[in-house]
């Protein structure tokens, strides 16, 4: 029996610029379990990256709460939440996010280095993720050296190596060229195949075709959450009009 | 923390933008740089005087006539009639471990001709023991002794400024001749040189026998000052009441209040002159503290720009489950990195310049290790006094923001 990871309960959020009130999330609620792959879907304004940074610890909701992997994130302070963004989420960006004149191998470190890991460790651990999103003979290159796809492939890696409870991705292939997108997303196949729970941020259904669940939001609610139908695991790439 | 990877990491973000570095770095320098340099060229100078005053005798104590006072106008020091040989003497008779050796003097500024030559220097009458006092070593020749004086020889001893002026570089005064007002004098010695400068300048000076000076040349009975040598520096302060009221008792006066002599200790010159020196010291430090004021506001600037042009790194960093404490050590390490190696490399600059000038102006060159301390220490501190507000900044970016931060 797959747990429940993320317990959204009745999540508003409302940002207060001088007297106008903007209200990007309305009483959300949802669960996300283990071994889930859900893709959520909507227009720029939705409110899905207001979502994502939730979800992310990145920012907490005004109203409701947020369970990840049991522990409550919505009242925690910058710190608190530093420490759940290190050790529970693993982040996937769309600009991918490396730093810039640094190695594949130093830009996968470093969570573990702000994580207090041994630098043997962390050079160790780094390698093996490298390694397994294809890029062992890129270790060594730095950030501008590599492709768009190669960059998102270290930024995986990097979301992996401190074995978080979730893979947050943001438009994960946004910026990417169509054929290397399409290595990106079988990655994440691969990933949820293994057992990771992955909730990814898109506008795009090609990209979302590839989830097993569809949560659509518009104008800060739900508007539909259902098991994508068109999923068929071993028939991946091969979506209605490719990607 | 793994404070060894933040330092690379430090060093390799300075290494990016090595102009800037540079210029940030440039400011410390400057600032620690003029700092070291004053404060070296004050207490060179500081040491030049002292040095010099304590060459001109240790322990001394002088006597000097005061001014007369005839109602309420009072003479200047060192042009009473007052103070006589029989006072010299009768200091030099009191049974006392306190002073040891006493030097009747008289002086006057004189024309000394010789036959090409003429120049206008101090005249001392002195004793044997004079160079004892003051500390006069010789270059050629002999010192006056204690027969010149008995017969009233007219020999005299050159200062080596005075020979020079009279005979140039390259002869030999020794058993020349030179003309004190009319009389003639054999010239007998020279004395070292001892590198002073001035109105009282012991290397522009002429020795002659006391007796011939009073009687024959400044045809006076009194003396124009006493010299004496305290047995030991603890003893001066005792030394000097103990002739103070000797005197008073031989002039037949009542009070201190009414002495008509003074007698300067050399430790009250040295002290006052360390005074201002070191006074002078902390005026030229405090000007180039300003400098360095500067210098730390230029790296402020610099690692506020920093921030701002890595807002997105922040963000990120942020991001991967840097805490506060993290962005804020690796900002402040980065300003104080800067900060020390503007320190150091204004240190060594410092004392370049400081080398450099002491010899420009002939003064003594000092490395007070003081002012090493000090560079390094107020170098560090600005790093992380003028470091802490861009790194506190850096620190509180919310990740979002920094994340969007175009």
């Amino acid at each position: 029996m797959p747990k429940d990871i993320i317990v959204i309960k009745n999540v508003s959020k409302v940002y207060q610029t001088g007297e106008v009130e903007t209200v990007a999330l309305e009483n959300i609620s949802f669960t996300v379990k283990t071994g889930e792959f859900v893709a959520i879907m909507g227009p720029s304004g939705s409110g899905k990256s207001t979502l994502m940074h939730i979800l992310g610890a990145l920012d907490t909701p005004s109203l409701g709460s947020y369970q990840l992997n049991g522990q409550e994130v919505s009242k925690l302070s910058d710190d608190e939440l530093a420490d759940i963004r290190n050790q529970q989420i693993g982040f996937i960006f769309q600009a991918f996010n490396l730093l810039p004149r640094t190695t594949a191998l130093k830009n996968v470190t470093l969570p573990m280095f702000y994580a207090g890991i041994e630098r043997d460790e962390r050079t160790a651990r780094a390698e093996k993720f490298l390694k397994m999103v294809g890029l062992a003979s890129r270790m060594f290159h730095t950030t501008n050296q590599l492709s768009g796809g190669q960059q998102q492939r270290v930024a995986i890696a990097r979301g992996l190596v401190m074995n978080p409870a979730i893979l947050l991705a943001d438009e994960p292939t946004g910026n990417i060229a169509t054929a290397q997108a399409n290595e990106i997303m079988e990655i994440f196949t691969k990933l949820n195949k293994e057992g990771h729970t992955i909730v990814m941020i898109t506008h795009e259904p090609d990209v979302a075709y590839y989830a097993k669940r569809i949560i659509t939001i518009r104008d800060g609610r739900i508007i539909s959450d259902k098991q994508n139908r068109s999923y068929t695991p071993g028939v991946l790439g091969k979506g209605k009009r490719g990607l | 923390m793994d404070y060894k990877e933040l330092l690379i990491e430090a060093i390799q973000t300075l290494r990016v933008n090595k102009m800037r570095t540079g210029l940030a770095v440039l400011g410390i320098v400057i600032g620690i740089g003029s700092v070291i340099t004053l404060i070296s060229l004050g207490q060179g100078s500081q040491q030049q005087i002292t040095n010099q005053i304590q060459s001109l005798g240790a322990n001394l104590l002088t006597v000097s006539p005061q001014g007369q006072q005839s109602g309420p106008v009072r003479g200047a020091v060192g042009g009473g009639t007052t103070l006589t040989p029989e006072d010299s003497i009768a200091i030099d008779q009191l049974a006392s471990d306190l002073v040891a050796k006493v030097s009747p003097e008289v002086s006057g500024r004189i024309q000394v001709t010789t036959g090409k030559n003429n120049t206008n220097t101090t005249v001392n009458g002195a004793q044997e023991v004079y160079a004892d006092v003051h500390k006069v070593t010789m270059e050629s020749g002999n010192f006056i002794s204690a027969r010149d004086n008995d017969v009233m020889a007219k020999v005299a001893v050159l200062g080596p400024t005075t020979a020079t002026d009279l005979f140039g570089e390259d002869n030999d005064p020794i058993n020349q001749v030179v003309r004190i007002n009319g009389l003639d004098f054999r010239v007998i010695g020279v004395t070292a040189s001892k590198g002073g400068s001035g109105f009282n300048n012991p290397d522009d000076a002429i020795y002659i026998p006391l007796s011939t000076a009073m009687r024959q040349v400044f045809g006076r009975t009194y003396l124009s000052s006493i010299s004496l040598e305290a047995s030991s520096s603890e003893v001066m302060v005792q030394a000097q009441d103990e002739v103070g009221y000797l005197l008073l008792a031989r002039h037949k006066l009542s009070e201190v209040s009414k002495a008509d002599f003074q007698i300067f200790s050399q430790s009250d010159i040295l002290s006052t002159a360390s005074q201002v020196t070191g006074t002078i010291t902390s005026l030229l430090g405090g000007i180039a503290a300003i400098s360095l004021l500067v210098g730390g506001i230029g790296i402020m600037n610099i690692m506020l720009v920093t921030v701002t042009e890595r807002t997105r790194e922040i963000g990120l960093r942020k991001a991967l489950g840097a805490k506060k404490k993290f962005i804020i050590t690796q900002f402040l390490l980065e300003s104080f990195i800067l900060t020390m190696v503007g320190g150091v490399l204004g240190m060594m600059f410092g004392f370049v310049v400081s080398f450099g000038l002491s010899k420009l102006l002939s003064i003594a060159f000092v490395i007070s290790p003081s002012a090493v301390l000090l560079a390094i220490s107020v170098s560090s501190l600005i790093g992380i006094v003028f470091g802490w507000y861009p790194a506190r900044k850096a620190a509180q970016l919310q990740p979002i923001e920094a994340l969007r931060y175009e």
